[in-house]
Order: structure tokens, then C-alpha cells, then sequence
């Protein structure tokens, strides 16, 4: 079984999206589950900060050794930070995918759309959890 | 013993086709019993559909002996005419170390590898393979540099999507930049290549390049086709200012003398590496490389070998980030490319191996100092020389009469130049040339003159013509491995160091499913080495090619007899490159007939991932098509997607018989669907080795196949090339075959220039037509029964203790298999790769691991494996099986046991400590066979990932290797 936390909002293409402090912005980063199909994570294409996102838009790339997946961004907004660690240390992704390995913060256009998204329970039965 | 009179058989007592085949005709008869056969025909007629059999046989020449074959083809070859070729345009003639030539040129232990995917065992080309990284990579002065490509038009190519892709701007139809006085064959294949890919070409002169909006690269060829030395610093500031980006196309030994292109701002270097002691061979085999700076690492096209440790943290190389590949990223990857030319960049390594830099600055130093005398001698003599900068090419402006008159003087002569225009003659000189051979080329210019001086003299005192702005200051082939073997003693133990330890067809079967490593037959090999087929320059006129030319014509009417197709293009240089052509064939076929809108490729999900990826590169538009339980297209997903997308339809992509090895029954009906809908269908031949005289693509409704002769036809691997992979084509695809700008072909409406030779790599052609010759139409037949038998005959005897993924009718399958080993990852946590990687231990290279299945391995025998080799494999497979019993059962440790902790070498066996839960002779020995002889791993079991995080694809510091084997980190 995969760590599935609760208070974390998931799509069905298993990215996280994980609300903070600041009204609007979010963490984007992939399952635990995910990161536990693709295997070693060798490295991660992010975008620029800067780049605005439509839902569903591709925003990356993760490669693991023997898979490559794309990246999409699970609402609409633009990037405010990256995680520049995983430059050096792409093993974040398997290591703590819900901390060290986060992806990047997302300035979301509109805040209630995160209830648009799957609930830890819904996601835990889309991968049969 | 008295001979009676009649019974004596005069025909060669010694035929070729119990050679090439293994099992004896005994072992045929224990086989079908074991299958429950009567006869092999019983047999075949139950695996192959009735309904695509060929009802008669093949009409090909009778088999020959080896003797007369060779005797045959020693004809042929005495009828192409080797003049002195100074023709340039990319080619240039040179001196193979005949260290080299015996040691892998002409070495089965090199040239039967395949790609070295287990790395294991194929430490030895992989460290060869790096040193020729190392060597582009310094002498281009770019950071990082791939295992090869196919030629320098391709390389150029692949650099144009290189920049779409790399380049921040995403214009909606991008502009690339290329330089005219790029190589006339570079600039074709860029342009076809472009337009299908909705790229804008502009061809003109650098320096008046405009760097707008939608440009996203240039092409400058480095020295130029007219030999000039060009300044392209201001060019490389302007690209940079405006987000694009530039490609040098350069040649390699004149950058042992000029600034290389990574210290005058290219971003990409892309070339040819022939000159580096690789035969001419009329075009080739000969490998390209492609080399770009640091930050574009991940879009390197191409294998790349990297540097990773093993798990003992010994450093050990293997293939780096293969999901930029298209067996991962199909239709999303951004080039084609599979096969590449390993053994030819093996040679070139292993040429500045054995050279050194300083020899091969000698070497480029001499041929520059010979092009200076060339020139003086020349001026003297009142010539007009074009170009004040240069290395090793010059071109003489004179009229239209005297150009013609000097022409004709050298042909007299034996000698070729380069007829760049009317009025331009163009000369490049090379590794070979003497200081007689340039008298004899002043003579021609000379007529009645003299040039007053002798040529050594000139040489000598006329003042270097590389300006000092261009002078190279930096170092190059400064690794050790450049410097340590430079007697041929030393250069010989270091090859055959590095053979050892690699596993080739000269110490097991290869069983690969969809490689077919079947034998590749020394006589077949033989006239490769002849310089009637090496020396002769790719450009050179056609009337000097008479042998090449009725090597060409019969080896293309066997090929058409084969399939069953109407005409055959040699020009694509590998399946991959096939199928592109191919479809581009039916694209040019589709416009002309006014239905150019026509952009659907319908591809079945068990496709290789080159199907989709040539489709993308071709201008069209991937649907994918389900596959059944059984691996055959899924007809009602099939119907459905044809339905959908008939207006667009412009063709199918289908393997036959499928990627899963087995004979589709709905082929004809597949096919029929399709051109119903105005498509056509595209065969993918990789597999034709189950069809050879018992079905032809042409009859069962295909329209083109490529074919992939390093397979079916016996040129051998070579580690991971050279390929060939020639297309077939029906009747109304003939006028739209590809052509050749500098060798025009005469097609009508071709659809453009694939390649940067007319024939792709003619020089490896004698073998396919030697391996036909020595057939025969029932040879070649009988071999495609065999490897059908083989085939079934291990699926046999490995079920029950594994289970097969699919089959066909009777549970029959055709000329490969392939075996669920997924399962076994819940039952003992044991994976495909602790299989493949155990079956080193017993002295085998796996199948191949994860296609088209993931976690599955397929096997493929082919009809040269003797019934012996394939019991030894099969025992192998089922010893492991029970190995993994034991972890399933719980009688061994889950983690600590035979399969996670192989591969074993010698240094994991010979250490004084042993506290591993099993014997060390359990873990070497495992059969008997394995005592008597095996290929040691070099390393142990190679870490992926650790490699892709920390990649570093040039020679690391020999010391790594000192501390490592010190054991220290």
C-alpha cells in the first residue's frame, strides 16, 4: 500500500496538489504511488517560473529508468517556484514525494477549483488501493 | 575402393546450406517428434496460414558452394575500376590499420555482438564505444558526443529537429538556416526531412543569414564543400541573440588542425568519422557522430554510452537514458534512430587509440601540408584557387574548356576530381596521398607545362593555409586510453582484452526475438576487406562501377523475387530509416494522386516503438490499434479507427508475422480494409525471416516492407550496426522511390534524398547477395522452416515450466516466443532483469527483455542454433526456473540469492570471504558446460540509475579504475 495522505488532493493521472499557507498557491508533486510504478527517477523537467498552465496542460517531464511520463498540471495557473533540488537529487521524487520531492508552486486562478479534484479516497480506489 | 562409373556427383561436394543451418537432419526428425509432427512440412503447414503460402518455389539462382560463390563474386568485384578518388564531399580515403582490420573489421568476436543492452557482458565495446565519445567530443571541443549515427546527411538531419526541440521559441512553422556550401547530399536530405516535418528550409550564404522570429537553427559546413576555411563567430553571436542555435557539420581530421567548432560557439557538431580508418565501401558503412554542449545533453539523439558503477561500486558502463529512446517514447520521441554503426565507431576509436594525437595530428598535418603544395603548384601553373583558407580541399576556378580538358587528363590518368560545376574542379586529399600522387595531379593541370618546382619543395616553403585565427590551441585525445597503446603488440592484447569480454556469436547463441542473429558466414564476410569494394568513393562516375552496379541489380531482382515487390530503393541505411522512407514513398504517391491530405497512420500497440516514431517524423499522425489476448490486431478496433479516420487515411504500419511472433490469419483482410479506405499498408519486415520462400509481402497485400538485411540476411550486427534496411515497393509506388543529388537515380518523382549515399552502405551488400547465392531458392526456404522449428521446439520444451504470452493456431507460434517471467515478481520478488542477468552466470545472453511485453522476454533461435546450443539454453532457462522455485518455496533467502545477486564475475567468486547463503560453484558452475567454457561478466549487475542521475559519457580518469580496484570509493 502507497501513503495516501488525506488532506491532499489527487488527479487521475496521479499528481498531488497540496494547498499552503499563502491564499491561492499550491504544491504540485506525484503519488507516492506513482513514483513507486515509474521506479528510479533519473530526472525531472520542469518549467520556468513564470510559465502559465492551463488545466490539463503538460508541464513537464519525469524520467525514471525504463519509463518516461509527462507531467500535467492539475489546474490552471501559472509557476511560481520549482523545486531546483530535484536537479541534483531527482531521487526526492522516491524518497518524499509529498516533501523533499515536491515539483513545483502553482499561483491557481481560482481557489474552489481544487474541489474539482479527486479525494484520497477517490484516488485510492482509481489505482484499486 | 573402386569408384563404379555414374554415381560420382559432380556438383561442389560441399553445399553451404548444412552450414548455415544447425540442426542435423537427424536432430530434425527428434524435434518434430517432440512437436508431434510427421514431417516438417506437417508442420509448417500447421503454423503458416494456408491462405498467404506462396505455391511455388522461389525463382533464384541455384545454391553455390562457398568456393564457387566466392569465385563468383571475385568477378564482380574485379569489374569495378578503383581510380584515385579526390572527390571529397564528406568522403575521404584512408589508411586502415590493418591492427584493426584483422582485429575487428574482420573479427566475429566483434562484429556478431549486438547492441549492448545487457551491459554486462558487453563491457568491451562499450569502452571501445566511449573512446570514440571521448575522441568527438574533444576533437569537436563540445561536451558530450553519442555512440554514432548513420551517415552525415542523417546526423544533420537529426540536428535540425535537435534545434526545433531545444531552441526556447516554438514558431509555428520553424526555419532552418543551412549554409549552400553545405555537402550538396547533406542539404537534400535536410530538405526532405524538413518539409515533412513542416520545417521551412533556407538554403543561402551564412553571412547573409537573417536570424528572425522563426528561425531556430543554422547548418554551416566546416571546412566547406569548396574546401574554404569560414569564420562563423559573428554568425554563431547573431544566432544566440536571437534564441536559436547553430550546427557546425565538420570534419573531423581537419579539426585536429582548426579551431573546433564547440570553441567557436557551435552548439552542435555533427560529421562523418570515415576518414578515421573506415573503407570508402561506395557510400559506406561509416558512422556519423553528433556532438552538443552540456546543458542539451537530454536531447542527444541517438544511443549514448555512459558511466555508472556496479553493485559492488565498481565503475561499469552501459547505454545512458534510454527513455529518450522510441521503444519508450514512440510516437513522442523526437527521432527514429535504433541502429546505429557500432562497429565502424569502434574502428574509428580504436584508429585514434592507436594513433594518439600526436599521429594524428601528423596525419592531418601532412595531408594539409600536401594541399599547400597542391595549391602553390596549381598557382604557379596560373590556376586560379578559390579559397585562400582551407585544409585538405581546394577548388580550381579555370573555363568550361580547360575544366573539361583537365577532366579528361585525369581520367586518363585513373584519377578522379570533383566536377563541382562547370567551371570549378574541386580536389580533396587525404591520409593516402603521396607526394607522387600529387605530381601526377599537377601533371594533369600542367598539360605541356611545368610548374617549375617540384612538389615536396613547394610543400615545404609556401606558408601554412590554415590563417592563425583558425589554428586549433586546445588539446585533444588526452585520456590515457589515447596514450597507452600505441605498438601494434600493446594495440592487438588491448583489442582482444576488450573482446573477452564481451559475449558475441563466437561463444553462445544470441537468442534475441526480433534480432535474428543467425549466422554471418565468413565466405559471405570475405569480399568485404576487397578494396574492388572498399576503395572505391561513393561518387565515383558510374562507368567505374560496373561491379557495384551488377551487384546492385542482382542482389535487388533477389530481393524483389523475395517479397514479391515490384522495385527495390538500398538507400535507407537501417529498418528505421526504412520505414521512414517508406511511408514518405506513400506520402509522394498519396500528393500526386491529389490526395496529399491524407495524414493518418494507424500503428497496432504491439508495434516496435520506431513504427510510430518514423510516422511522426514522416508528417503524419499516429492512431494506435488495439491488439487482442493473442497479440493479433484487435479487428474490431481495427474496423473501428479505419471507419473513423477514412477520409485521412493514409496507411497502415503492420509487423508480419507479428511482433509477438505469430502468423495473423486476417492479414489479407487487414490489407483489403485498408485500401478499401483509400490507405496503404506499410510491412514492417523485421520479422521476415519466418517468411522467406513460404510467403511474400507483395502477395498478401502489402504495398512497401522494408527489409532488415543485418537480420534476414546475414550482415551481421556489429554490435549495434552497420544496418541496411532497403524497401520494397509495388508497381505505383516505383516513380516515388528516393533519389540522389549527386548521383541522380532518374526517378520521376522521387520523394526526395534519405540518405548521403545513393545506395546506403553498398560494401556490406556482398554479403546478403553471397548468403542468397550460397542458398538457394530451396536453402532459403528450408532455413525459414528451420528457424520455425527452432523456434517451436524451445517453446516446447520451456512450457510447463514457464508460460508463453501468446500463440497462434495449435498453440504453434512461428520463428520466435515469448515467456511471461511477470508473474514471478509476486511469487519471489524476482524480476526480468534478475533472469536475463543470471542467464550471463550460465553463459548466455538473455532474449530480449521487455518487448513487445514489458517484464517478458522473447526468444528467437533462428535455423542456425544446432539442436545442442538450443537444449543448452533451454536447460539454462529451466535451471533457473527451479532457482526460482527455491526463493518461491522459501528454501533460499528473498533477497540474498542466485538471480538478485547476479550477474557473478570472478572477483565477486575469488574473494576470501564467501558468506552469501550459496555455493560459489553453484553461482559460476552452473551446468557443465559452464566449466568447460564461458563469458565472465566483467562487472557485476550495472546500476541504471545511479548512471542516468550522474551522467558522464566521455572516459573517466584511469585512476577511477586504479582506486576502484583497490576498493576504494
Amino acid at each position: 500500500m502507497s501513503e495516501l495522505p488525506d488532506d491532499l488532493h489527487y488527479t487521475e493521472e496521479h499528481e498531488y496538489v497540496k494547498p499552503t499557507d499563502e491564499p491561492g498557491t499550491v504544491i504540485v508533486g506525484i503519488t507516492d504511488y506513482a513514483q513507486g510504478e515509474l521506479g528510479d527517477v533519473v530526472y525531472v523537467d520542469l518549467p520556468d517560473v513564470g510559465t502559465k498552465c492551463a488545466q490539463m496542460d503538460v508541464f513537464g517531464t519525469i524520467e525514471a529508468v525504463k519509463a518516461v511520463s509527462d507531467l500535467f498540471c492539475p489546474l490552471a495557473g501559472e509557476v511560481v517556484e520549482i523545486n531546483t533540488s530535484l536537479d541534483g537529487d531527482p531521487a526526492l521524487v522516491n524518497k518524499d514525494p509529498y516533501g523533499e520531492g515536491w515539483m513545483i508552486k502553482l499561483q491557481i486562478q481560482s481557489p474552489d477549483a481544487l474541489t474539482q479534484l479527486l479525494t484520497a479516497a477517490d484516488y485510492a480506489q482509481h489505482i484499486g488501493e | 575402393m573402386v569408384m563404379s562409373e555414374g554415381t560420382t556427383n559432380l556438383a561442389g561436394a560441399d553445399d553451404f546450406v548444412t552450414r548455415h543451418i544447425g540442426p542435423r537432419p537427424a536432430d530434425v526428425e527428434h524435434m518434430l517428434e517432440v512437436l508431434d509432427y510427421p514431417s516438417l512440412d506437417a508442420l509448417i503447414d500447421a503454423a503458416v496460414p494456408q491462405e498467404i503460402r506462396l505455391d511455388r518455389p522461389l525463382e533464384l539462382p541455384a545454391a553455390g558452394t562457398e568456393y564457387d560463390t566466392l569465385r563468383a563474386i571475385r568477378d564482380i568485384a574485379s569489374r569495378n575500376r578503383v581510380f584515385r578518388s579526390y572527390l571529397g564531399m564528406g568522403y575521404a580515403d584512408c589508411i586502415v590499420p590493418p591492427v584493426i582490420q584483422r582485429n575487428v573489421l574482420e573479427n566475429p568476436g566483434w562484429y556478431t555482438a549486438y547492441t549492448p543492452y545487457q551491459a554486462e557482458i558487453a563491457q568491451g565495446r562499450l569502452e571501445a564505444l566511449l573512446a570514440f565519445q571521448t575522441a568527438v567530443s574533444q576533437l569537436t571541443g563540445l561536451a558530450v558526443a553519442n555512440a554514432s549515427l548513420l551517415d552525415e546527411a542523417t546526423a544533420a538531419a537529426e540536428a535540425m529537429a535537435f534545434s526545433v526541440a531545444v531552441v526556447k521559441k516554438r514558431p509555428k512553422t520553424p526555419v532552418f538556416l543551412v549554409d549552400h556550401q553545405c555537402h550538396p547530399q547533406t542539404i537534400a536530405v535536410v530538405q526532405t526531412r524538413g518539409a515533412c516535418r513542416g520545417i521551412t528550409i533556407e538554403v543561402g550564404d551564412p553571412h547573409g543569414f537573417t536570424f528572425g522570429p522563426d528561425v531556430v537553427g543554422a547548418l554551416v559546413q566546416y571546412p566547406s564543400t569548396e574546401g574554404k576555411l569560414e569564420d562563423f563567430r559573428s554568425l554563431c553571436d547573431r544566432a544566440h541573440d536571437s534564441g536559436a542555435i547553430v550546427t557546425a557539420a565538420a570534419d573531423l581530421l581537419a579539426l585536429a588542425l582548426v579551431v573546433p567548432p564547440g570553441d567557436w560557439g557551435a552548439d552542435v557538431a555533427v560529421g562523418n568519422t570515415q576518414r578515421f580508418g573506415v573503407p570508402l565501401g561506395y557510400g559506406g558503412p561509416h558512422a556519423a557522430f553528433f556532438a552538443t554542449s552540456e546543458q542539451y545533453r537530454r536531447h542527444l539523439p541517438g544511443r549514448i554510452i555512459g558511466v555508472t558503477q556496479d553493485a559492488a561500486g565498481r565503475p561499469a558502463l552501459r547505454m545512458a537514458l534510454q527513455t529518450r529512446e522510441q521503444h519508450i517514447r514512440r510516437e513522442k520521441a523526437t527521432s527514429n534512430i535504433c541502429t546505429a554503426q557500432v562497429l565502424l565507431a569502434v574502428m574509428a576509436g580504436m584508429y585514434c587509440v592507436y594513433h594518439g594525437p600526436e599521429r594524428i595530428q601528423r596525419i592531418a598535418e601532412r595531408v594539409h601540408r600536401l594541399t599547400v603544395g597542391l595549391a602553390a603548384a596549381l598557382h604557379r601553373l596560373g590556376y586560379e584557387i578559390a579559397h585562400d583558407a582551407f585544409f585538405d580541399t581546394i577548388t580550381v576556378v579555370t573555363d568550361a574548356k580547360r575544366a573539361a580538358a583537365v577532366h579528361e587528363a585525369a581520367t586518363a590518368q585513373q584519377v578522379n576530381l570533383r566536377p563541382t560545376s562547370s567551371t570549378r574542379i574541386g580536389i580533396t586529399l587525404d591520409e593516402t596521398t603521396s607526394v607522387e600522387d600529387v605530381e601526377t595531379l599537377v601533371g594533369i593541370f600542367a598539360g605541356d607545362r611545368s610548374a617549375g618546382t617540384s612538389v615536396a619543395q613547394l610543400a615545404d616553403q609556401t606558408p601554412s593555409a590554415i590563417p592563425a585565427d583558425f589554428a586549433r590551441t586546445t588539446s585533444y585525445l588526452t585520456h590515457d586510453c589515447f596514450a597507452l597503446y600505441h605498438s601494434e603488440t600493446e594495440m592487438m592484447r588491448y583489442l582482444k582484452r576488450l573482446e573477452n569480454r564481451d559475449l558475441s556469436l563466437t561463444s553462445a547463441m544470441i537468442p534475441l526475438g526480433s534480432c535474428t542473429m543467425k549466422l554471418n558466414a565468413a565466405a559471405e564476410m570475405e569480399p568485404v576487406s576487397w578494396p574492388e569494394f572498399g576503395a572505391v568513393h561513393p561518387f565515383a562516375p558510374r562507368e567505374q562501377t560496373a561491379g557495384y552496379a551488377q551487384l546492385l541489380e542482382e542482389l535487388g531482382s533477389y530481393l524483389e523475387e523475395i517479397t514479391g515487390f515490384h522495385a527495390i530503393s538500398f538507400q535507407p541505411n537501417a529498418g528505421a530509416q526504412g520505414e521512414f522512407t517508406g511511408l514518405l514513398v506513400i506520402r509522394a504517391f498519396q500528393q500526386a494522386h491529389g490526395e496529399g491530405h491524407r495524414n493518418v497512420c494507424l500503428i497496432p500497440t504491439s508495434a516496435h516503438g520506431t513504427n510510430p516514431a518514423s510516422a511522426v517524423m514522416a508528417g503524419l499522425t499516429v492512431v494506435t490499434v488495439k491488439t487482442d489476448a493473442r497479440g493479433n490486431v484487435d479487428m474490431n478496433d481495427f474496423r473501428a479507427k479505419v471507419e473513423a479516420h477514412r477520409d485521412a487515411l493514409s496507411a497502415l504500419m503492420i509487423t508480419y508475422p507479428s511482433t509477438h511472433g505469430v502468423f495473423e490469419t486476417t492479414i489479407r483482410e487487414i490489407c483489403d480494409l485498408v485500401h478499401a479506405n483509400g490507405g496503404q499498408v506499410y510491412m514492417d519486415g523485421a520479422n521476415m525471416n519466418a517468411l522467406v520462400g513460404i510467403c511474400r509481402p507483395g502477395d498478401i497485400g502489402t504495398d512497401v516492407c522494408h527489409l532488415n538485411l543485418h537480420k534476414t540476411f546475414s550482415i551481421p550486427h556489429g554490435g549495434g550496426g552497420p544496418g541496411m534496411g532497403p524497401i520494397g515497393v509495388a508497381q505505383h509506388l516505383t516513380p516515388f522511390l528516393p533519389d540522389h543529388p549527386v548521383v541522380p537515380l532518374n526517378i520521376e518523382q522521387s520523394c526526395g534524398t534519405v540518405a548521403s549515399a545513393p545506395w546506403g552502405s553498398p560494401s556490406i551488400l556482398p554479403i546478403s547477395w553471397s548468403y542468397i547465392r550460397m542458398m538457394g531458392p530451396e536453402g532459403l526456404t528450408q532455413a525459414t522452416k528451420i528457424a520455425i522449428l527452432n523456434a517451436n521446439y524451445v517453446a516446447r520444451r520451456l512450457v510447463g515450466h514457464y508460460d508463453l504470452v501468446y500463440s497462434g493456431r495449435d498453440g504453434l507460434i512461428a520463428h520466435e516466443c515469448i515467456i511471461d517471467t511477470r508473474p514471478f515478481k509476486t511469487s519471489a520478488g524476482v524480476d526480468v532483469t534478475d533472469i536475463a542477468t543470471r542467464l550471463m552466470d550460465y553463459g548466455f545472453h538473455a532474449p530480449t527483455v521487455s518487448f513487445p511485453v514489458a517484464g517478458t522476454m522473447m526468444v528467437e533461435p533462428t535455423e542456425s542454433e544446432s539442436k545442442r546450443e538450443l537444449d543448452r539454453f533451454c536447460d539454462a532457462m529451466i535451471a533457473i526456473r527451479e532457482e526460482i522455485r527455491e526463493i518461491e518455496e522459501g528454501r533460499t533467502d528473498p533477497e540474498d540469492n542466485l538471480l538478485h545477486n547476479a550477474p557473478h564475475t570472478l572477483e565477486d567468486l575469488l574473494t576470501d570471504e564467501w558468506n552469501r547463503p550459496y555455493s560459489r560453484e553453484r553461482a559460476a558452475f552452473p551446468t557443465a558446460a559452464t566449466r568447460a567454457h564461458k563469458v565472465w561478466p566483467a562487472v557485476g549487475r550495472a546500476n541504471a540509475a545511479y548512471g542516468d542521475r550522474h551522467l558522464i559519457c566521455t572516459c573517466p580518469p584511469m585512476e577511477a579504475y586504479e582506486l576502484a580496484a583497490h576498493g576504494v570509493e
